[in-house]
């Protein structure tokens, strides 16, 4: 392919490519650098080696069935991926999960962004020669995937937010598993600021390197840590509160010099934050504990059978699928309009009303319908705004579903960022932008 | 924070009242529908002080297969200082599939035309480099309009020499 760069480039000036297959440009993305020895004149940012049709495949699929594309999106946060998506048609649908669902996908939204900070900061640490930031970083992270893993059942595609609550209720013992992931991550996190913080060769690499200007960041559309390292004050959470942000105490760092370091700092700060969300939202968060609800009752098979002759009235001890009584549990956690959620298992497998919104929910033409209309909607993601953009024609699955990607926004401006600076330079800027291949590309 | 944002509509309407063809409001979303032709100057209205809607937000399109004025495109602004978001939304005919670039106001505009470009084929008037950004140099069709089919094949592209 001729690219503009190689057009416009001049005679004399050397052009070297870099990615798509380059460790530093994760994977998906190409820049063509115009090159005076060191120096980059000019340079061409391309993408689109990840573009896989998200939208056209989303246009038909249902409103149910697309939900384990949008985890395919932002893989290191797939659960705030499921929880924009999921309110986006809520507000279509005008229905509202109940006050423990709404605590649980706080929480999870939560770890999400914290797991989405240390991977971007380790990946940048890394390649700029900190490895051991990267090695522990990691290990904080797993310590959050045994929560989220605990929980959904799945560390990466999780397609747990569903429309009207969540999948499951969290698991008995996820307190424990919690606490160990806040102190570990702490521990991290501290760690970090020892060893980054005042590192001569890290803050060379990212002191007042690619600053950006507020207007610029704006002019760009920048959202999330890389507008608040400009000093912009604008956070989903706090501008449109949604779930139960309004009602949890937190701060937004802010950055002042809109720099590689100052990237990196609005991060660390974040995940801090975001560890005292989670720690509040555990304290506050109501409703019977799941230990409470393991319910004592009579076999599956039993009730399966009986269910032949007439219906069942004792409780079952356990779902058909092996989940443990789901009657009982959805109370708390999911919505209760039959027409929008998957009925418990229980009562599929014994009772003709249940087996009946069963088949009403998931044959062709009778699942979730909104509204003919067209919602924005957005919820804050790892790395910014993420927004979804629904329209519906009244049928089950979206007429076009369009997202707003933080990281398209973002990476647009890496060509004036790198602009003049040198090529070691494009590492940590492009490390700092949290660029997220199944995202931007869709 | 009602009074505000009815306040912008209005005076929207007083300023540009021919241009302004419907204002409607669903699910707690501001929709105005404009004049395709009018755009730059109700955008760059909005921008200013007082009403500061100096983000652009999103940017897409829309296709209505069936309809005469088939593709719409869809602008998502945001205001910080207000915390209000407006969707400006303008139809297009297919004959004449061409509209304002909004890259003179916004830098971000640059890569969301491209990608309409590239998806619908929507032409921007004043954009300075419009080419596709997902799909490569010699992909025959326009992928997200209706009447692309899911599974179609593209024809090889020749090796380069």
């Amino acid at each position: 392919m001729s690219t503009r760069i190689q057009k416009e480039a001049r005679k004399e000036s050397l052009l070297l490519n870099m990615g798509p297959s380059h460790p530093a440009m994760h994977g998906t993305i190409r820049i063509m650098l115009e090159l005076d020895s060191e120096r980059i004149l000019n340079s061409e940012v391309e993408v689109g080696y990840l573009h896989r049709g998200f939208e056209k495949t989303c246009e038909n699929r249902t409103y149910f069935n697309l939900l384990p594309y949008t985890d395919r999106l932002n893989y290191v946060s797939p659960l705030i991926n499921n929880l924009g998506y999921v309110m986006t048609v809520e507000r279509m649908l005008g229905i509202e999960a109940p006050e423990r669902a709404q605590y649980i996908r706080v929480i999870m939204s939560e770890l999400s962004r914290i797991s989405d900070h240390l991977t971007c900061l380790a990946a940048m640490a890394m390649e700029c020669g900190a490895f051991t930031v990267f090695l522990y970083n990691m290990k904080a992270r797993e310590f959050i995937w045994d929560v989220i893993e605990d929980t959904t059942g799945a560390r990466m595609t999780t397609s747990y937010i569903r429309i009207g609550g969540v999948r499951a209720d969290l698991h008995p013992d996820y307190k424990a598993v919690l606490k160990k992931a806040i102190v570990e991550t702490r521990k991290v996190l501290k760690d970090v600021h020892g060893l980054l913080d005042k590192n001569k060769i890290f803050l060379n690499r990212t002191r007042d390197i690619a600053v950006v200007s507020p207007e610029k960041a704006i002019s760009y559309g920048w959202t999330g840590p890389c507008l608040r390292s400009t000093g912009v004050y604008y956070d989903v959470r706090k501008a449109s509160p949604y779930a139960v942000y309004d009602r949890l105490d937190f701060e937004v760092p802010l950055g002042e010099r809109g720099d590689n370091f100052d990237r990196y700092m609005v991060r660390m700060k974040e995940m801090e934050q975001s560890l005292r969300i989670v720690e509040q939202a555990m304290e506050k968060i109501p409703g019977p504990s799941p230990s409470q609800l393991m319910a004592k009752g009579i076999e599956p098979a039993e009730a399966i059978k009986a269910s032949r002759a007439k219906a069942v009235e004792k409780k079952i001890r356990l779902s058909p699928n092996l989940e443990g009584s789901e009657k009982e549990k959805y109370k708390n956690i999911l919505a209760k309009d039959k027409k929008y959620i998957v009925p418990p298992k229980e009562d599929t497998y014994t009772t003709i009303e249940g087996i009946i919104n069963h088949f009403k929910f998931f044959m062709r033409e009778h699942g979730i319908r909104p509204p003919k209309g067209e919602v924005y909607f957005s919820v804050e993601g790892g790395n910014g705004e993420l927004g979804y953009y629904i329209v519906s024609d009244g049928t089950d699955k979206p007429y076009r579903l369009h997202l707003r990607a933080p990281c398209f926004h973002i990476v647009s401006a890496l060509e004036e960022m790198i602009q003049g600076r040198y090529i070691a330079d494009v590492i940590p800027t492009f490390g700092s932008m949290n660029m997220i291949g199944g995202e931007l590309d869709r | 924070m009602e009074m505000e944002k009815k306040k912008v509509l209005e005076k929207l309407k007083q300023k540009f009242p021919e241009k302004i063809k419907e204002i409607s409001v669903q699910f707690g979303d501001e929709n105005v529908l404009i004049e395709s032709g009018f755009l730059l100057g109700i955008v760059q209205f909005l921008k200013n002080e007082p009403y500061a809607y100096n983000m652009l937000l999103d940017l897409t399109c829309v296709d209505y297969k069936d309809q005469e004025q088939r593709f719409e495109m869809v602008y998502h602004l945001y205001s910080l200082n207000n915390k209000q978001r407006l969707r400006i939304k303008t139809r297009l005919s297919e004959k004449d599939l061409s509209i304002d670039s909004l890259t003179s106001l916004w830098e971000n505009a640059n890569w969301l035309e491209r990608e309409v470009y590239d998806m619908f084929g929507v032409q921007f008037r004043g954009h300075p480099d419009l080419r596709r950004i997902f799909m490569y140099e010699g992909f025959e069709g326009y992928p997200l309009r209706k009447d692309y089919p899911l599974r179609k094949r593209q024809p090889r592209i020749p090796l380069r020499k």
